[in-house]
């Protein structure tokens, strides 16, 4: 089955989303990104979505709910690269995702995620990601 | 119609064309609608002698419906007079004139014709007369389809004009919004804020409703959708440019505008957003050589 690759960098965890999303795929990545989380004990989420051409009202809930099971878990979440057409679509579905941080590329969102944590990353190699400040 | 049950307007028409077009040029001339300045009087005689050679055929079959295939011809020409007059400025009832004022001319000469058989001289007056009110009828609603043919281009054109996002700095775009914002216009100007957030990858925008008259619950949600859609992307809004009258208006409406940053005018808009960037504006104290 199809899996969207999640890729840990040092605190954070980055998801590039680069196929349409179904569905199936959509649960499977919440699944995937919440266990990853509790594993890593990561700090924050970046979401990149810039590759995404199409959104329904689902796909737009299941961004927002990943965000705040992200936040349960003490965890930020940045979405960045939202398309034009995609904001306008969830915009007008009534989806305006309130608790969601946004950027507009990488860059961008990775420096936000550090502004919300606190501080420069951690040296890589640190085996205790989770260890609080 | 004559016992054959054909009009004779078509013999008349063609007996004294050359008169009837000398009258009714001089009629024209004579209405208060003639407007030697719109237009030139050899181009009105031309156009004048054209109608009464293609009367006289559209007739001749004896056919008075001017929607038939017969009439085509009358029907362009009047199509194109009565485009041409719209274009050049003239009002409906003077293009419409253009038609009535053949009336006159017309019976002048079946009177003259038919002078000792009232009851053909009635017959064909009356036929030309209800002919004559069609074919005018018909200039008046070209005319005014001519005319809303302008008003929808000119809505379009305006639709284009009126949106431009401007950049103000690196990193801050803004967009001056003038006229009533209606969905269709909203969408425009959505579409257009967002992909220029995308292009400059500027992360502060700056709306300014200076321009916009009148702001009631649906372009204050119109509003509020553009902003929260160039949230997702990842950029700030900022609304200026509220005057005193809109925002009380907005407050009685209820409209719950308290998740947007806004400010009174663009400089203070364009001060703020300048702020958030890390930047500053001074004066240079230091004197130049």
């Amino acid at each position: 089955m199809d899996r969207i690759p999640i890729l840990r960098m040092g605190r954070f965890l980055l998801v590039s989303i680069q196929v349409d999303m179904h569905d199936r795929l959509a649960l499977t990545l919440q699944d995937d990104l919440t266990a990853r989380i509790t594993e890593t004990g990561a700090r924050g989420v970046l979401i990149d979505i810039s590759s995404l051409e199409l959104v329904d009202s689902f796909i737009g809930r299941v961004i927002g709910t990943i965000a705040s099971m992200a936040r349960v878990l003490d965890a930020e979440t940045v979405v960045v690269g939202m398309r034009p057409a995609v904001a306008i679509t969830l915009v007008e579905l009534g989806l305006a995702l309130p608790g969601v941080r946004t950027a507009l590329n990488v860059e961008r969102g990775m420096k936000l995620l550090e502004a919300a944590t606190g501080g420069k990353p951690e040296p890589e190699g640190t085996g205790d990601a989770g260890s609080e400040e | 119609m004559s016992k054959n049950g054909k009009t004779r307007i078509p013999d008349v028409l063609e007996r004294h064309e050359r008169a009837l077009l000398t009258d009714w040029l001089v009629n024209q001339k004579a209405a208060p609608t003639y407007r030697p300045d719109l237009m030139k009087e050899g181009e009105l005689q031309e156009q004048s002698r054209e109608f009464i050679r293609l009367l006289a055929r559209a007739t001749r079959d004896g056919i008075m419906d001017v929607q038939q295939p017969q009439w085509q011809e009358v029907r362009e020409l009047l199509a194109s007079i009565s485009r041409s007059r719209g274009q050049q400025g003239f009002s409906p009832s003077a293009t419409a004139t253009f038609i009535f004022s053949f009336k006159e001319p017309l019976f002048a000469y079946l009177r003259r014709e038919f002078e000792s058989d009232p009851k053909t001289l009635l017959e064909n007056t009356w036929a030309a007369n209800v002919l004559l009110d069609k074919l005018g009828l018909f200039t008046a609603e070209v005319h005014q389809q001519a005319r809303e043919e302008v008003i929808r281009r000119q809505q379009t054109e305006m639709l284009e004009l009126s949106t431009p996002v401007v950049k103000l700095w690196d990193g801050i775009l803004a967009l001056p919004l003038i006229g009533t914002l209606d969905s269709a216009r909203t969408q425009t100007v959505m579409e257009n804020l967002l992909q220029k957030i995308v292009e400059s990858g500027c992360e502060t925008a700056i709306i300014d409703i200076t321009g916009v008259p009148t702001v009631d619950t649906v372009t204050a949600q119109h509003l509020l959708k553009t902003v929260a859609a160039a949230r997702l992307m990842g950029a700030d809004c900022i609304i200026s440019g509220v005057r005193p009258q809109i925002a009380q208006t907005i407050v009685h409406l209820g409209v719950d505008l308290s998740a947007v940053t806004t400010k009174a005018n663009l400089a203070d808009a364009f001060a703020l957003a300048l702020k958030r960037l890390g930047l500053s504006v001074c004066k240079d104290t230091v004197k130049r050589s």
